[in-house]
């Protein structure tokens, strides 16, 4: 079997003519594992999620005993790693965006304490927010931590970064964000790789108070901290990531970060661009570049993707003599990714045009599968409810989420990961009764326990529906933190066990399952009803690997 | 040589697999490839695309311009119209499926869809469901359509013929067997048809 896995590898890296073609995701992972990578820590999010799914399929990782187990939620992911590299190993989490929220104190904290084996934070944003609540821009943490960030254009220079951002995190003891894009993220290309190289020994910090961040210890790293941040200027100055590209009309200089680089060489079919033109791909901000750039040219145009955070970075408040052009001043549309025609535009180039989409072009929303057990406790839920006014059911982020469309208009709220039982008490707390919570299995063990935690201790009186599918369905079915422990965790936190009560969400139970969820949601307390069945994808998934190693 | 191609479907109809019987065909011969695609949210039977360049030269853009595309591929009739505004008004085909996936509220009158296909002056519209059903495979109806587009992709029939050998090596022979034959009766119909 070993054989035949290395052969099907040989033949697939000889049909790449020494190129592997991988999703942006995919060449991180790569590169993590080349790197000397000890430890991967995640919890699944689009687009980031093939990252860790990459490692977890990776023969290597298997060999050299590399941990890859989804962790409970970006927090526990982001602390975990820190251990890791505190121990000296390197350690790589990986979140999309609105985990770094999530992940957000361990985070910021990092910077303070430092790393010791190499550290790097992946986080993965989604412009135009085509699978996510919103579309903020990582590099604002990376910035607020004052961490070195990393931004490729390609699959290579991913692949690439990963290396030199852990020996950048060894060399100045310091977390090093990767900040990627969907587009990036989701996009196949080819990726030559390097050497691989042997993973960390056990190794302690030398100052073994370097992670105490005591008031007294934390500001003197504070200070080391700032100390650092004018190296990572220098470093900025010098990097292979970060090139300068000198052209002839002076008329207009180009500030171009990551991905964006691509759409504008796509604007110049000789490749060619006539004006000078500064490529970011590490930050803090190479000052003197950006300085020459400024000085040179009539006006610079700004062209990244996500918020403009270097556009209000070289814009700053005072107005400067220079025009600057970007998503402030409209040139550049204000929300959502760009693409090679918004470029054209702010090039002032020639713009393409397609055909145009006939009037009688409908969406197709995405929507829950047919057989899906979510159907079933929906159908339920809206029957019990039917007499109340509307207006109060608080969910949560999940496939639970489709519930909000037609035809269940379930649900009244999606927020933020475990924000259903937390809004249903506080509304439960103005007076709002019934108040129900919606909240899938994976997002309850995430971050729903806590606010339980309240809700019981308050004896607030808010019932609480943890659909348990047995699985992550959202993000592909990855594994579920709490599978076959959700009671015992809600029992656990405090919750009554005579109101705990787990019911099939099947059509033949339907009666029985509403005058259970009419029991509860009449109780003056915390109730906790959980429908339980598999997600059928998953049960298909895993009838298809059965069936698979039957044969 | 370069071409562009929109891949258009529902999420589930396996258009992902065409992308890698192109992008595999590609790399045989030595071409660059650069293909985008969206996951998450789509494959709860939303709208799905990706954007597939090949190119014998390096490829800067993942995305195609608008206007640009040589071709559209769809697995289905209406998600065929919905990326119209990135074909080539010039030279762009479009290749798509006749058999509607109906998981929406209001799926438009198919006469109607039908009409704005037939409006489009380099196209080839088949019921490649039923063509794959013939094939022996009903799930093959994407390899179908490809087989319909091949004529299009700038390379030789027996490419996409090796790389579906090559993908599907895992599989039983019949498998193979069938999914070559799908792909060859999509490329007679076209054949036919053009
Ligand atoms: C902080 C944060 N992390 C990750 C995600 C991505 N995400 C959205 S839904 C979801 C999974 C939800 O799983 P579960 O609660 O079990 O519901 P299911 O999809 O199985 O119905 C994930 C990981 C997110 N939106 N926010
Ligand atoms: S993937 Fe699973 S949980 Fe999600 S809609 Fe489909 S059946 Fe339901």
């Amino acid at each position: 079997m070993k054989i035949f896995l290395f052969l099907l590898r040989y033949i697939h890296t000889i049909i790449m003519a020494n190129k592997l073609l991988l999703l942006g995701d995919e060449a991180i992972a790569l590169g993590a594992l080349d790197a000397g990578l000890s430890g991967i820590y995640a919890y699944p999010g689009t687009p980031s999620t093939e990252i860790t799914e990459y490692v977890q399929n990776s023969e290597t990782a298997k060999e050299k005993n590399i941990h890859c187990s989804w962790s409970t939620n970006e927090k526990t992911a982001m602390e975990a790693a820190l251990g890791m590299s505190y121990a000296g190993k390197r350690a790589m989490v990986c979140m999309k965006h609105v985990g770094l929220n999530v992940a957000a104190d361990p985070f910021i904290n990092s910077a303070i304490t430092g790393a010791n084996g190499g550290l790097i934070v992946v986080s993965a944003d989604d412009p135009s927010m085509h699978s996510s609540q919103n579309e903020q821009d990582s590099r604002f943490y990376g910035k607020f931590a004052m961490v070195p960030i990393l931004e490729p254009s390609n699959q290579q220079e991913a692949y690439d970064m990963v290396r030199y951002g852990f020996d950048f995190s060894e060399k100045y003891q310091i977390p090093v964000l990767l900040r990627i894009t969907t587009r990036m993220a989701h996009s196949r290309s080819g990726v030559v790789r390097g050497e691989c190289r042997e993973q960390n020994t056990l190794h302690l910090p030398t100052d073994l108070r370097q992670f105490v961040l005591l008031p007294a210890i934390a500001r003197k790293r504070y200070i080391k901290l700032l100390e650092s941040h004018q190296r990572f200027i220098e470093e900025s100055e010098t990097s292979q990531f970060n090139m300068y590209h000198e052209g002839p009309d002076k008329s207009m200089g180009i500030l171009v970060a990551g991905i964006a680089l691509n759409y504008l060489m796509e604007n110049f079919p000789d490749r060619v661009v006539p004006y000078p033109f500064l490529k970011i791909g590490q930050y803090p901000m190479p000052r003197q570049m950006v300085e020459k750039l400024v000085e040179e040219c009539d006006e610079v145009l700004i062209l990244e993707e996500g918020y403009p955070v270097i556009e209000e970075l070289i814009r700053g408040y005072i107005p400067g003599k220079k025009k600057i052009r970007g998503r402030f001043d409209g040139t550049i549309p204000r929300t959502g990714e760009l693409n090679p025609n918004i470029l054209a535009v702010a090039l002032g180039l020639p713009n393409t045009k397609g055909l145009s989409i006939p009037d009688l072009m409908v969406g197709r929303p995405p929507q829950l599968c047919s057989g899906c057990p979510h159907i079933d406790s929906y159908l339920a839920l809206n029957e019990v409810l039917e007499a109340l006014p509307k207006g109060r059911v608080f969910s949560d982020i999940g496939c639970y989420t489709l519930g909000a469309l037609k035809p269940y208009e379930a649900i009244n709220s999606c927020v933020d990961m475990g924000a259903s039982i937390t809004m249903a008490k506080g509304a439960a707390d103005a007076g709002f009764v019934p108040s129900v919570a919606v909240i899938g299995d994976s997002t309850f063990t995430h971050s729903g326990i806590t606010g339980l935690l309240d809700a019981v201790n308050d004896k607030s009186p808010v019932t609480v529906i943890i659909l348990d599918n047995a699985t992550t369905a959202m993000t592909g079915g990855q594994d579920s933190a709490g599978t076959g422990r959700i009671e015992g965790i809600c029992k656990g936190v405090g919750v009554e066990e005579a109101h705990i009560r787990v019911i099939r969400p099947l059509k033949k139970y339907h009666a029985e399952n509403v005058i259970i969820m009419r029991e509860e949601l009449n109780y003056n307390g915390v109730s906790v009803i959980i429908p339980r069945r598999e997600c059928i994808v998953s049960v298909d998934k895993r009838m298809r690997i059965k069936f698979k190693t039957k044969q | 040589m370069k071409k562009d191609i929109i891949l258009a479907g529902v999420g589930g109809q396996g258009i992902i697999s065409i992308a890698s019987v192109i992008g595999y065909a590609a790399l045989q011969e030595k071409m660059f490839l650069k293909q985008s695609e969206v996951h998450g949210m789509s494959v709860r039977g939303g709208d799905v695309m990706s954007n597939l360049r090949i190119s014998h030269h390096e490829i800067a853009s993942d995305l195609i311009p608008f206007g640009q595309a040589d071709l559209i591929i769809s697995v289905e009739p209406l998600e065929s119209l919905r990326y119209l505004e990135y074909l080539s008004p010039d030279t762009g085909w479009l290749v798509t499926n006749l058999t509607p996936f109906n998981n929406m509220q209001h799926y438009p009158d198919i006469e109607k869809v039908m009409a704005e296909i037939n409006k489009l002056p380099r196209h080839v519209a088949l019921d490649a469901d039923k063509l794959a059903k013939e094939a022996g495979s009903a799930k093959s109806a994407n390899i179908v359509i490809l087989g319909a587009a091949s004529p299009f992709l700038g390379l030789p029939f027996e490419k996409f013929e090796d790389a579906i050998r090559f993908i599907f090596r895992s599989k039983e022979k019949s498998v193979i067997e069938k999914n070559l034959e799908a792909l060859k009766l999509g490329r007679d119909f076209a054949d036919k048809n053009i």
